[in-house]
């Protein structure tokens, strides 16, 4: 084989890209061994996909590189795939992920293949850049690798999401109880659910938190006032810190709410762990969903508008 | 089948009966406010809904 070198760099570096990337989504995922297996195999037949690309163009195989063409759609999917399997779960959910959120999950993992992909072609082309100039051996091992993880860097950097800390202020309050029987939970003035027998509404009142997330700005205002951004943050919240929650008892289900005059949203939980400080930190490492960004500020009317 | 948004059961004392008139959804009357919070409860439990307090002595349940 002439260009196994080339080949062998391509796809491993693609490959373990794709690992590393299944090691640092813990939210995105529930991690168990067999979602690892397809995850891992898909990155590597799109690692090595990409890592044909320039070995195939060098033998003047032109045809094969159209097979990328059939890659894409297989990887397609992937997201149809993950997309079905976070949406049959959600019956099983206590607090759901919503369809924003594993729209944003899908469209992900998708995309991760790519990334895949696009690491271990770029890694080949490395090779094949200091095999033009004639370097030695070593050499075009480690600039094969080189540009391929600086590339791939760079990729990820780009598509890192924004997380809530970016575009909200978050704080911990204590919830008040409104109305004429003191059975209103809100935030702020703000009536979010109202709980009629007694034994919920005691237990609200010993164990119940109230979070606030204050948009930064206009931008952010739009985006937390989509409700599958409120779940996304809701759910997350939960599977971090738990929640007190049971079929039955829908009393304690946490819920999220605008504050019409501000913007700011209330959400309102009783959680296993009552840690301040690890609240705050699961709401702010909370996704923004790329489906739901909204930028009114960017256009004309909406930034004249705002002042 | 759920029943969304719908008012599923009222609960209320004898004392409240001309509070409510009922429409097509049944009525249940107790003797006092804990009797009306113990039935609002097991209902609420039974049919996965939510008992809400009017304020006026008057509970409805709602599966939200």
């Amino acid at each position: 084989m002439k260009h196994w070198e080339m080949i062998i760099i391509g796809v491993s570096l693609g490959a373990l890209s794709r690992l590393i990337m299944l090691r640092i989504d813990y939210r995105q995922y529930p991690g168990y061994p067999h979602g690892y297996i397809i995850h891992l195999t898909l990155g590597f037949i799109a690692a090595a996909l990409g890592g044909l690309v320039i070995p195939a163009l060098l033998e003047e195989n032109y045809v094969a590189v159209t097979f990328l063409a059939l890659a894409a759609q297989q990887f397609r999917d992937v997201r149809e795939a993950e997309r079905e399997f976070l949406g049959q779960l959600e019956e099983t959910e206590l607090v759901s992920r919503g369809q924003a959120y594993i729209e944003g999950i899908s469209k992900v993992f998708e995309a991760r293949n790519y990334l895949a992909m696009i690491t271990a072609f770029n890694s080949t082309l490395g090779y094949y850049l200091f095999d033009l100039l004639n370097y030695h051996y070593i050499y075009k091992l480690a600039g094969g690798v080189l540009w391929g993880v600086v590339t791939t860097g760079l990729l990820h950097k780009l598509m890192s999401e924004r997380t809530i800390g970016d575009i909200a202020k978050i704080e911990i309050v204590d919830l008040e109880f409104t109305g004429p029987n003191k059975n209103n939970i809100s935030v702020e003035d703000v009536v979010i659910m109202n709980v009629g027998l007694t034994e919920s509404l005691q237990h609200w009142r010993e164990n119940g938190l109230g979070i606030i997330v204050a948009p930064k700005n206009d931008n952010s205002r739009a985006t937390l006032a989509n409700t599958g951004q409120r779940q996304a943050i809701i759910h997350d919240v939960t599977i971090q810190l738990g929640v007190q929650l049971d079929l039955g008892v829908q009393d304690y289900t946490p819920l999220a709410r605008l504050n019409l005059e501000t913007g700011r949203v209330y959400i309102i939980i009783i959680p296993i762990e009552k840690d301040k400080q690890c609240i705050k930190e699961a709401v702010s490492s909370t996704p923004v969903l790329e489906g739901v960004k909204r930028k009114p500020l960017s256009s004309k009317a909406g930034s004249k508008a705002a002042d | 089948m759920d029943l969304n948004n719908y008012i599923l059961a009222i609960v209320t004392t004898k004392a409240d009966k001309p509070k409510v008139n009922s429409g097509s959804t049944p009525i249940f009357y107790a003797s006092d406010q804990q009797e009306v919070n113990y039935i609002a409860m097991l209902i609420s439990r039974l049919t996965m809904s939510m008992a809400h307090d009017l304020g006026n002595g008057v509970y409805i349940l709602i599966k939200h």
